[in-house]
């Protein structure tokens, strides 16, 4: 009952197109993540569907209602903002109840539901004093609280967890997502943190310029990305690139550059046949690169240098040059591994999850 | 810290404060003993041995008594208070709006508008107080108290707008974002939640504002003509003074009571007037 | 549906219902941007340019007629102005003016600096010397300026007195008496006066500097006027630019000190612009010649302004 759809949604400013066609269905009860690096229209998009910014062209829709012309306030959603966002002259109370007051609710059904809020977010102690008497999180905990008294249709998240610190950031996630899946309501997210739109989203819309690059679930973007960009911001480390040189001989393609010459996997070899003597854009992430046993075979494996060692605990981040290139590519190993910096080495990757990406449109072979 | 030598410390920091204090002040220091001065004493001659120019064995309050009985000087008090008040109340009310809408919200000629009322900000009052005079008579205001009281304005409001416009540029616009999304209209949430969070600011130009309308010369000395409609420093002026003797004592007594309201206003707000001078300025 | 949150209160959901746009309508110009920005700026702009723009181009008209007070007067072009130039007493005044307007502005602004300079030290007591310090700003400039001639009375001067006990001088020095002397004594009060605007606005941009900036310099061997002149005085200079020209401009065009310290005398050697025009256009009654006069400050102004502008647009820029 509270899906939103945005059908060729654009936004222009005097100089700069903002948004560009996007289309965007986003279910009942679905917790969305926008993400895309800064100035790619995730917040203007936001923005446009709380009614804060004017729509230049397309439509959009809460539930069965066209909002396009509504001003914010009746379009029944919440939104957290990334300083909170809260009233300094009244308290935390107020804070809370204010949107109710506004929407004229009876005072007793206001207490109740601030007081319910407030128990689920722990806050119940805080709710005399004024924001600037909050820490951080506190002050989160009360824009979220905010949000939810409302029972609105969609609750807009503007990069909320941004202004806090590392551990809290990680702590608050959980909550953000325990609280989703506890009151079941459509929720859109901006982030600039692909962990945090991992983490969170039942689906992840990757924008960038403006357009949308690909919508999916967490798990199908990392997998399976569409182009280039996509495959480059999700994942952290990110994934490894390298121009290749594709060659067909006597049927069997190879992807090639200085120091790297990989056999393609049949499931490739068709579509990258057609690229033969061209250039490609070649990629694979760090977790689909290890130390090469008698296992591998010869055309999946190449010769490195270790140009530095990252020991994380639960792994090792290698940095190594392939070959004599200067093509360096991160490898995820196994925390046993023991190779020092200036050790030659043979790894090999693995051939389900090699990319391709075409050299001019940059989308997925 | 720089460390400095004791002498240094003297010669450079506490003889120049001293100086400074000194000077500044003197001249309160003067109105008030000559306001308390008898008049047997205020015109002895300078070289007169006895004479003991910086204090008086023999206090008074003559001048105050006359200045009070025998003069409209509490009625002038009055006029200026009220005058103050209304005009400051109006420029208020104006700056604050104009000042939101300039400060927060997109229309065309905004930038213009902004320009403009700046470059009234800097316009005189002694530029215009000829045509001025001609056009208060013409509406049949002169010698009223709304003259003033719609005048003022004019040099109020571009300054309390330009501070005012500074301040809301300080709050962060999410604040109203939010009150809008949770059920405000845009006029709702100017009202409701930035007006309260720019109190401070308020208060700067408000006092700021009843400061410069205290003290205003020109046009309270051309637009009113009856005594009892004068302001303080006007009335001082024209009817202390009798053709062509000053009645120091009394014009002293004038002066000091003509300043402490505004100097108590000021004591009692002097972080917020400072915020308001220094504002005025950078907007 | 949303599940009710915590405590498992089964009450209904009691959403206010979703109230309909609001196109047009008795309410419309509280949501709309223009509308609204065109309310908000009706009260401004009505007074404003009723009586600023209004009295303006009025008194541009009055100036090319030779209105006189009780006489709707005719056009006679530039005569008003012709005729002011050629007056000895206006030129007197527009001197006076530049002359009185020039030096105030160095004496404000150095005395300024320096106690500018003073005050952002440390020292107990702070806060009250500040505050007393402004008194001669917020005093209002009619009053102060009677205790100022006061003590320039030709009979009575306590500075007089205090020069004579000093052993300066033997003969009463002629304070309001000479028009040289006057002016000097002008700029002297006028400098009083506005020497706190000076100091208070200067230290507030004191304040901004980072105190690092001159331990870093003294580390490198700069001296106290060497940190000043290389550190303290560039920071500063946007925020000096400003307050002299808002100086500038209040005193070129400043009335209430002139007429009451002197009143234009003697002999109409200390007038300036605008004690004249008043003279002229107020107590003679000529408007046309007097609004004429204030013209003559217009093109300063103007020059001022224009100059200000232009350093906000490069700020913002």
């Amino acid at each position: 009952m509270a899906q939103v759809l945005m059908k060729d949604l654009n936004k222009k400013y005097d100089e700069v197109h903002a948004v560009k066609d996007v289309n965007l269905h986003i279910r009942d009860k679905e917790f969305i993540v926008l993400v895309g690096p800064s100035g790619c229209g995730k917040t203007t998009t936001l923005r446009m569907l709380a009614g804060l910014e004017e729509i230049t062209a397309g439509e959009i829709h809460i539930g069965d209602r066209l909002v396009n012309d509504l001003p914010p306030k009746d379009r029944d959603i919440a939104m957290v903002f990334q300083n909170y966002a809260l009233y300094p002259h009244m308290t935390v109370y107020d804070n809370m109840a204010f949107g109710l007051k506004m929407r004229k609710f009876p005072r007793a059904e206001i207490e109740q539901r601030v007081r319910d809020a407030a128990q689920l977010l722990g806050i119940q102690e805080l709710l005399k004093r004024k924001p600037r008497q909050l820490s951080g999180g506190q002050r989160q905990r009360v824009a979220v609280g905010r949000a939810i008294v409302r029972h609105p249709q969609v609750f807009l998240f503007d990069e909320p967890l941004s202004n806090l610190d590392a551990k809290l950031r990680v702590q608050m996630r959980v909550e953000l997502k325990k609280l989703h899946n506890r009151l079941e309501t459509t929720a859109v997210y901006v982030t600039h943190d692909q962990v945090e739109a991992m983490t969170l989203g039942d689906r992840v819309v990757v924008m960038k310029d403006g357009w949308i690059q690909q919508v999916g679930e967490p798990l199908e973007l990392y997998a399976h990305p569409v182009n280039k960009f996509v495959a480059g911001f999700i994942g952290s480390p990110a994934m490894n690139f390298a121009d290749v040189t594709i060659n067909d001989t006597g049927g069997v393609v190879t992807a090639e550059s200085q120091g790297l010459r990989l056999q393609v996997p049949p499931a490739k070899a068709g579509a990258l046949r057609a690229y033969k003597g061209q250039s490609v854009a070649f990629g694979v992430r760090p977790e689909d690169v290890h130390i090469a046993t008698g296992a591998d075979p010869a055309g999946l494996t190449f010769d490195a240098v270790v140009e530095v060692v990252e020991p994380l605990g639960s792994e090792i981040l290698l940095d190594v040059r392939a070959g004599s290139s200067t093509t360096t590519i991160v490898a995820r190993v196994e925390p046993t591994v023991r190779s020092k910096v200036k050790d030659s080495i043979k790894l090999a990757v693995n051939p389900e999850r090699l990319h391709f990406f075409d050299p001019k449109t940059e989308q997925a072979i | 810290m720089v460390i400095e030598r004791r002498w240094k410390k003297w010669v450079y920091f506490y003889i120049p404060l001293t100086l400074f204090v000194i000077g500044t002040l003197f001249p309160f220091y003067w109105m008030f003993v000559t306001a308390i001065r008898p008049d047997a004493e205020l015109y002895r001659s300078w070289r007169a041995a006895t004479n003991t120019p910086f204090w008086t064995l023999q206090p008074t309050l003559d001048h105050f008594r006359d200045l009070l009985e025998k003069t409209t000087f509490p009625q002038w008090l009055w006029n200026t208070f009220f005058i103050a008040c209304v005009s400051t109340v109006i420029s208020l009310f104006c700056g604050l709006l104009a000042g939101y809408a300039l400060a927060r919200l997109k229309f065309p000629m905004a930038g213009m508008l902004g320009t403009s009322i700046f470059v009234t900000y800097l316009v005189p009052p002694t530029l215009l107080f000829i045509p001025l005079a001609d056009i208060i008579r013409s509406f049949q205001l002169g010698n009223t108290p709304w003259a003033l009281i719609l005048t003022y304005p004019t040099f109020l409001i571009p300054f309390s707008t330009w501070l005012l416009m500074g301040y809301f540029k300080t709050i962060p616009k999410e604040l109203e974002e939010c009150a809008r999304i949770d059920g405000a209209t845009r006029f709702g949430a100017m009202i409701r939640i930035i007006f309260p969070i720019a109190v401070p600011g308020i208060l700067s130009a408000g006092i700021f504002a009843f400061t410069l309308s205290w003290n205003e010369f020109i046009y309270a000395l051309v637009f009113l003509s009856s005594p009892e409609k004068k302001t303080v420093p006007v009335g001082v002026v024209s009817e202390l003074i009798r053709g062509d003797i000053y009645f120091w004592g009394q014009l002293m007594a004038g002066a000091l009571l003509g300043s402490i309201p505004v100097a108590l206003v000021y004591s009692f707000f002097v972080e917020y007037y400072v915020t308001g001078l220094t504002g005025s300025v950078k907007g | 549906m949303k599940k009710p949150i915590a405590g498992g209160s089964a009450r209904v959901e009691v959403l206010a219902p979703p109230r309909t746009a609001r196109r047009g309508g008795a309410g419309a110009w509280l949501e709309n941007e223009r509308l609204l920005a065109a309310m908000l700026l009706t009260p401004t702009v009505l007074l404003l340019g009723l009586f600023i723009a209004y009295p303006f181009v009025m008194g541009v008209w009055l100036a090319l007629s030779n209105t006189s007070v009780g006489n709707v007067g005719e056009f006679v072009g530039l005569r008003n102005f012709y005729k002011a130039w050629n007056d000895s007493i206006f030129r007197t005044a527009f001197w006076n003016t530049t002359w009185y307007t020039a030096w105030a502005t160095v004496f404000k602004l150095t005395l300024g600096m320096w106690l500018a300079l003073l005050l952002n030290r440390s020292f107990r007591g702070k806060r009250i010397v500040r505050a007393s310090m402004l008194l001669p700003f917020i005093v209002p400039t009619v009053l102060s300026t009677f205790a100022w001639r006061w003590m320039f009375d030709p009979t009575f001067s306590v500075l007089n007195w205090l020069l004579y006990r000093g052993g300066f001088i033997t003969t009463k020095l002629p304070f309001l008496s000479d028009g040289a002397y006057g002016m000097w004594c002008a700029i002297a009060v006028n400098t009083w006066r506005g020497m706190p605007f000076f100091a208070i606005t200067l230290l507030a941009g004191l304040q901004t500097i980072n105190p690092d900036l001159h331990e870093a310099a003294s580390l490198d061997g700069a001296n106290g006027w060497h940190r000043f002149w290389n550190v303290t005085w560039p920071l500063l200079k946007p925020v000096t630019l400003v307050v002299v020209v808002f100086s500038i401009i209040q005193t070129f065009s400043d009335f209430q000190l002139i007429y009451v310290l002197t009143g234009g005398g003697p002999a109409n050697s200390t007038h300036l612009i605008a004690t004249y025009a008043y003279q002229v256009g107020v107590a003679t009654g000529l408007l046309g010649e007097g609004a004429a006069i204030s013209l003559f400050m217009l093109p300063v102004l103007f020059v001022v302004v224009w100059l200000q502008l232009r350093y906000l647009r490069r700020l913002e820029a």
